[in-house]
């Protein structure tokens, strides 16, 4: 354990440290450019550069380890003049783009320059042109070579973490670029990390390219549902200016560091799948008519649909209702739904149904489940009967009335099988928060928000509990599903009384034995792991897995 | 802040009988119209024209000739083929602080461009006049310089000026009042 005094302060770190780390845990910001912690060390930018005692030159910081008794200097003027003329250098051919560049605004050379700008520049040779000026590279990342400080970072990454090796650095010298190889492209999985790890404006991202000036951004941590993995991600919300990319509220989404789940990264289906969050919203509580939908307000509506159910109970039985509870919702949405179902209501047929079928898995981020709380919802013990059983029960009649959270039934059945169905079908409920084939066949639409519209929890495929948080108001009349739940619970004449996601968390962690001890408060900005360990909700998902394959 | 108290000068007796006084303001007022009466009658006679008589500038027939440094309604700078300068940076309506600048962005064909507006409008019933959109821009793209003062509208509508309007404010010449030089 090396002990060492950086700008007179000493601390005492692990062996391998570098002297950036420390002196981050010091609370010193020693710049740097081309360090990245998830990289390997390239050791290129200089900006980083530190003096020692006893060194007779200055040295890099993101390339020395820590050692015993190290003395140094990491923010003196004299420091100060070092990286005054590393950045210099870096920006010889860096074109003045800012009013045009998407990273203006978060911008590394931009806020460098701030605190060691040479602001009466020397240089005034001509700039070196180079090949690419905003030039697509692959489906989802521009790229600027003129803008490039060649600190090689996307190349570490193409070629450590994607390990896909398309990007290089070609020429010498004063004509090195950045470029992709010959008959490539930029198109993998995680493309859209090397425009986070980029720290200028030569990678930028084509799907957020001139939507939005980065400064009106405001952003809420929250999960990714995009899978089970359940990565940690900013979503960022454009809430000054509306007009910039006609109405759309979400501009992006970025991943947040958590070393247990994804560490700095995020695969592309993820961070380009909130389209959903703006685009074919339902916005408004509907009933049909015959082959109309008819507006109606919340409290009509629900007090109908009450009344509806009450009726569908008194001709047939209480199993007469079917419920598919969906893998989308959150555990105290899910909790909601068990409360009110089966500890209310009393009904038996209860599934969880994935709205979207297995996909493709990898073995970094991407799961084959692209649900974010499968976890939780066999957690809770929700899946009564499979949703097979549920079919069976439609087609021989004894089910009268679904319960659908979100699926679209024409697309997991398939169109002429599904509508054979919901001809056997009384009463279709639909609750959901974008439109599909079966939100247009059903009886009652009931508009839900979406994750980034409420606080709450998933579990992710390692039983993690994490925390989301509200990042929007609901669009139109969309209400959380559970808050919907809570007040058709009222209006059949039970109670569902809950003020905060937080006071159902609470409820959750006290009566569900899987869950135990835990609170909004413990979880935090990493989340936690269910106590056992998830054991047995894992037993649990290799015995669906089974279920599923017969 | 210190606090300044003034004092009234006491009226003296002179001022204090009244009628003097009255009597020397009936004189300043009749001294000032006959002496417009006569100079303004000499003018339409075309004679003394370097004397200057009573100072009502007749709006709108006469304009008041406005300092340089005036800041007037919004143009937008053209390049050479007469697309705007502007880029879109967005710095005039982030700067702005009455946010009556609207600015939607798109992809220039000219990668040395890069950056265009798509729209680019202005409503001028809410902007303050305040000049920070044409001290931020970094591309001299808008200006304050077209000397036109007279916005009117019968709608809050007819405010909002789009980027067609704002390129080209001499089609509007007819109908505006321009100093005279």
């Amino acid at each position: 354990m090396p002990t060492l005094t950086i700008d007179g302060k000493t601390i005492t770190v692990e062996p391998g440290t570098n002297l950036i780390q420390a002196a981050e845990k010091l609370g010193i910001a020693i710049p740097y450019y081309c360090y990245h912690p998830g990289l390997s060390i390239a050791g290129n930018c200089r900006i980083c550069l530190v003096k020692m005692e006893k060194s007779p030159k200055p040295i890099i910081a993101c390339q020395t380890l820590c050692q015993e008794g190290m003395v140094v200097d990491a923010s003196s003027p004299e420091v100060g003049k070092l990286r005054q003329a590393v950045l210099e250098f870096l920006l010889i051919n860096h074109p003045l783009d800012c009013p045009v560049c998407d990273q203006a605004g978060e911008c590394w050379l931009q806020d460098y320059y701030m605190e060691f700008g040479l602001y009466d520049p020397k240089f005034n040779e001509q700039k070196v042109k180079k090949h690419f000026k905003a030039t697509p590279i692959g489906p989802t990342v521009t790229l600027d070579s003129e803008r490039c400080i060649l600190c090689s970072r996307c190349v570490r990454f193409t070629d450590e973490i994607s390990k896909t090796h398309e990007l290089g650095i070609f020429d010498r010298g004063d004509h090195s670029e950045i470029g992709i190889y010959p008959g490539k492209e930029l198109r993998n999985n995680y493309s859209g990390n090397v425009v986070d790890i980029c720290p200028v404006g030569a990678l930028t991202d084509r799907d957020f390219r001139f939507k939005c000036r980065v400064w009106y951004l405001t952003s809420t941590d929250s999960i990714c549902p995009g899978c089970s993995n359940g990565c940690n991600i900013q979503i960022h919300v454009n809430r000054e200016r509306p007009h910039h990319a006609k109405g759309e509220r979400v501009m992006r989404l970025k991943p947040r560091y958590n070393a247990e789940v994804n560490q700095w990264w995020m695969c592309d289906a993820g961070r380009y799948g909130y389209k959903f969050i703006d685009k074919d919203r339902i916005l408004i509580p509907e009933r049909r008519e015959g082959s109309l939908f008819k507006e109606e307000e919340w409290e009509k509506l629900l007090g109908s649909l009450a009344s509806s159910i009450a009726a569908l109970f008194e001709r047939y039985e209480q199993n007469a209702l079917g419920i598919c509870l969906s893998p989308q919702l959150s555990n105290e949405d899910l909790f909601m739904a068990k409360k009110f179902f089966e500890e209310q209501l009393g009904l038996p047929q209860i599934t969880v149904l994935s709205p979207s079928p297995e996909g493709d898995q990898d073995d970094f981020l991407i799961k084959s489940d692209k649900n974010p709380n499968t976890r939780g919802a066999l957690a809770l013990g929700l899946s009564k009967v499979s949703f097979e059983e549920i079919i069976q029960r439609i087609q021989k009649g004894k089910i009268k009335g679904l319960y659908l959270f979100g699926q679209d039934l024409l697309a997991l059945l398939g169109e002429s099988k599904a509508k054979e169905i919901f001809g056997k079908l009384e009463l279709i409920i639909f609750q959901g928060s974008n439109q599909n084939a079966t939100s247009k066949l059903a009886h009652v639409v009931l508009p839900s928000a979406t994750y980034a519209e409420k606080d709450g929890t998933f579990t992710n495929h390692a039983g993690r509990v994490q925390r989301f948080w509200k990042a929007l108001e609901p669009l139109g009349q969309s209400l959380p599903d559970g808050e919907i739940l809570r007040r058709l619970a009222s209006e059949m004449g039970t109670l569902l009384e809950f003020e905060t996601p937080e006071a159902i968390f609470e409820d959750l962690a006290q009566s569900i034995a899987a869950f135990r001890g835990l609170s909004y408060a413990s979880l935090g900005q990493e989340g936690k792991l269910l106590p056992d360990g998830g054991k047995v909700v894992a037993r649990a998902v290799r015995h669906e897995k089974e279920d599923s394959r017969e | 802040m210190s606090t300044k108290v003034m004092h009234h000068r006491p009226l003296n007796f002179w001022e204090r009988i009244y009628v003097p006084e009255v009597a020397r303001g009936l004189w300043v007022t009749s001294r000032h119209f006959a002496r417009n009466l006569f100079i303004h009658t000499a003018h339409r006679l075309g004679l003394l024209k370097h004397l200057q008589a009573a100072v009502t500038i007749q709006y709108p027939e006469e304009v008041r000739p406005y300092a340089e440094r005036l800041r007037t309604r919004h143009r937008l700078t053209q390049r050479e083929d007469g697309s705007p300068r502007c880029v879109a940076c967005m710095m005039c309506e982030t700067v702005c602080p009455a946010k009556c600048i609207y600015i939607v962005a798109e992809e220039d064909p000219d990668p040395n461009i890069e950056k265009r507006p798509k729209s680019f409008d202005i409503d001028l019933g809410v902007c303050v006049y305040c000049g920070y959109c044409v001290e931020v821009c970094p591309e001299d793209a808008i200006r304050m310089d077209t000397k036109i003062m007279n916005i009117a509208s019968y709608s809050r509508e007819g405010m909002w000026y789009n980027m067609d309007r704002l390129l080209h404010p001499e089609k509007e010449g007819d109908v505006l009042l321009k100093p005279k030089t």
